[in-house]
């Protein structure tokens, strides 16, 4: 075993742990943080040289603790809150030795690390470093900033918490719905910079996606009765299991109806699915995610693309449309009618949000409003529409597989037009 | 990365982890102390997948040698390690994976118990021999299967 990795290994497994306990020592998360990074620093040094002690989460904790108090004792006679801290330890006994922090520590540390006083990014770095036990380093490869900027990030961060005095703790029942929709939608941010990363290194890309699935499972061990956390759970997962056959052999994308079913994840497939119904199971009230996962779901059940049950698929849009509106979820609703009633009332739903602003800059309307006049017989139209998408589309990849099909089209209607 | 981790014993141990031959205090402890194992790889996010295997008197082996084939019914006393069970792992890195490994409850009494961790192979993996002419003949296939499915 590669000692270096058994102590990174080590400290994301308990870094969560010795930061809560640390917080309880000197009240305040971002100190608590630089005290655990010592400490790992401590580690660093000390383990390779010295070998991995036999129980290392226990080693990292009593060195922690030891920090927290030198730092108490040495700050005590300069600062009253300090003083206060030290009083409070001298009617302490002993120590506890033991990693294992509660449910609702690890819920506080989440939920400050999300809190609302920071920016999205700050969370999600945040969140990355003091749940996920991710180094700077890491964390700035992951969203591709320079180590720095990232380092200056998180210090400004835990500056902001400590400033803005955001208590250690899990939010109340009144405000707790806004609060985890905040933190679900960190998780999902984190998720989303490694699943539709084109640039940067494939492993951390790979790397960021899992570990948001490891924090939503985690989140939905912490709260088994939120709906939307295994919900969330469920699309990462359902959506990642497909990760394998989205790309071709020269990385060019592959689209749902082309991909292999046969390079999907079945083991993610499997889990995700048994969130989803665990989120279903709760009996209240679908949220968006978890609506977007049962979409996902159809896709993840059907053995082919042709079998994909696209009624139940449009029911979900229709679903999804009422919770979040967007012409988005409009557009990806237009392609499943597409596929269950026909290109014609495919047509309609497309030219319901042809106008919409966000649909007129949109290269992925032109593409599926192409395919639908095609399969209409309208091909020079067609034609038309799929060069005018080819323009709006964002790389070179996307803009000639636009051209081929415009070509395409273009040629079936000269030769239908002779016959 | 995912790996799979099997837990194993020896065959002439087989008996002492079968619960059926056990006494009821020993299956209970040793049930509790799995489900908190398993509770904490969960709430770790980790485990995706897992389960028991019934005792190897209850399975059968097909062996391939030599040009022939037979088929041996359990159980495997003589066999060295055999599997009782599984885990489906998303993990880090394989020193995570131990690290998570070593955490696995003990038997009380000492019994040899080995936790095996394999990483998945991924495509890259495969390394020359699996070239794009068999790639391109695994595609085919699963579009036979497809078809087939579809027609069917």
């Amino acid at each position: 075993m590669d000692v270096r990795r058994t102590v990174e290994a080590v400290w994301r497994m308990e870094s969560a742990n010795l930061v809560i306990a640390l917080t309880r020592l000197v009240r305040d998360v971002g100190l608590a943080e630089d005290l655990a990074q010592e400490t790992f620093a401590s580690a660093l040094q000390q383990w390779p040289a010295e070998g991995v002690p036999e129980n290392p989460a226990a080693w990292l904790m009593t060195v922690g603790r030891r920090r927290a108090i030198d730092l108490i004792r040495r700050e005590q006679a300069r600062a009253e809150k300090y003083a206060q801290i030290a009083a409070d330890l001298g009617s302490q006994t002993g120590g506890e030795t033991g990693g294992q922090s509660n449910s609702d520590d690890m819920l506080s540390l989440i939920f400050v690390a999300c809190h609302p006083v920071l920016s999205r990014e700050s969370r999600a770095a945040l969140t990355l470093r003091m749940v996920g036990g991710l180094s700077t380093d890491e964390i700035a490869r992951a969203f591709l900033v320079p180590s720095a900027t990232m380092g200056q990030r998180i210090s400004r961060a835990k500056r902001t918490l400590s400033e803005a005095r955001v208590p250690f703790e899990v939010p109340r029942p009144d405000e707790l719905p806004k609060r985890l929709s905040a933190v679900l939608e960190v998780v999902y941010l984190i998720f989303n910079e490694g699943y539709s990363a084109t640039s940067g290194e494939k492993w951390i890309r790979t790397d960021l996606a899992e570990e948001a699935m490891r924090l939503g499972r985690r989140l939905a061990g912490l709260l088994p009765k939120e709906p939307e956390v295994h919900g969330l759970v469920a699309l990462m997962e359902l959506q990642a299991s497909r990760f394998r056959a989205r790309t071709g052999p020269d990385g060019e994308p592959v689209l749902l109806a082309d991909q292999d079913r046969s390079r999907w994840d079945r083991t993610l497939i499997a889990h995700g699915l048994a969130e989803l119904r665990r989120a279903m199971a709760l009996g209240r009230p679908l949220g968006p995610y978890s609506v977007q996962a049962a979409i996902a779901g159809c896709h993840a059940r059907a053995r082919t693309f042709a079998e994909t049950d696209w009624e139940a698929v449009v029911a979900l849009y229709d679903a999804l449309a009422q919770l979040s509106p967007s012409p988005v979820v409009e557009l990806n609703r237009a392609v499943a009618v597409l596929h269950a009633d026909g290109p014609e009332p495919a047509l309609q739903a497309l030219d319901r949000i042809g106008a919409d602003p966000r649909m007129v800059r949109y290269h992925l309307y032109g593409a599926v409003r192409g395919e639908v006049l095609q399969r209409l017989g309208r091909l020079a139209e067609a034609a038309q529409e799929y060069e005018r998408a080819a323009e709006l589309a964002p790389n070179q990849r996307e803009r000639s597989l636009l051209m081929a099909r415009a070509a395409a089209a273009s040629a079936r209607d000269g030769s239908g037009s002779t016959a | 990365m995912k790996v799979l981790v099997m837990i194993k014993g020896s065959g002439a141990d087989e008996e002492r982890f079968t619960p059926a031959k056990m006494a009821p205090e020993a299956v209970e402890a040793m049930f509790a102390a799995m489900a908190s194992y398993n509770e904490k790889l969960a709430n770790a996010g980790i485990l995706l997948d897992g389960a028991g295997l019934l005792p190897s008197s209850a399975g059968a082996k097909v062996v391939f040698e030599g040009g022939t084939t037979s088929v041996v019914d359990g159980p495997f006393t003589e066999a060295k390690e055999i599997i009782g069970g599984y885990w489906i792992w998303q993990v880090n890195s394989l020193e995570e994976a131990v690290e998570w490994a070593k955490q696995c409850p003990t038997d009380p009494n000492g019994v040899r118990q080995v936790l095996e961790i394999r990483p998945y192979a991924e495509e890259e993996d495969f390394g020359e021999g699996y070239t794009p002419e068999i790639k391109e003949r695994e595609a085919r296939l699963a579009e036979q299967i497809r078809a087939q499915r579809e027609k069917a």
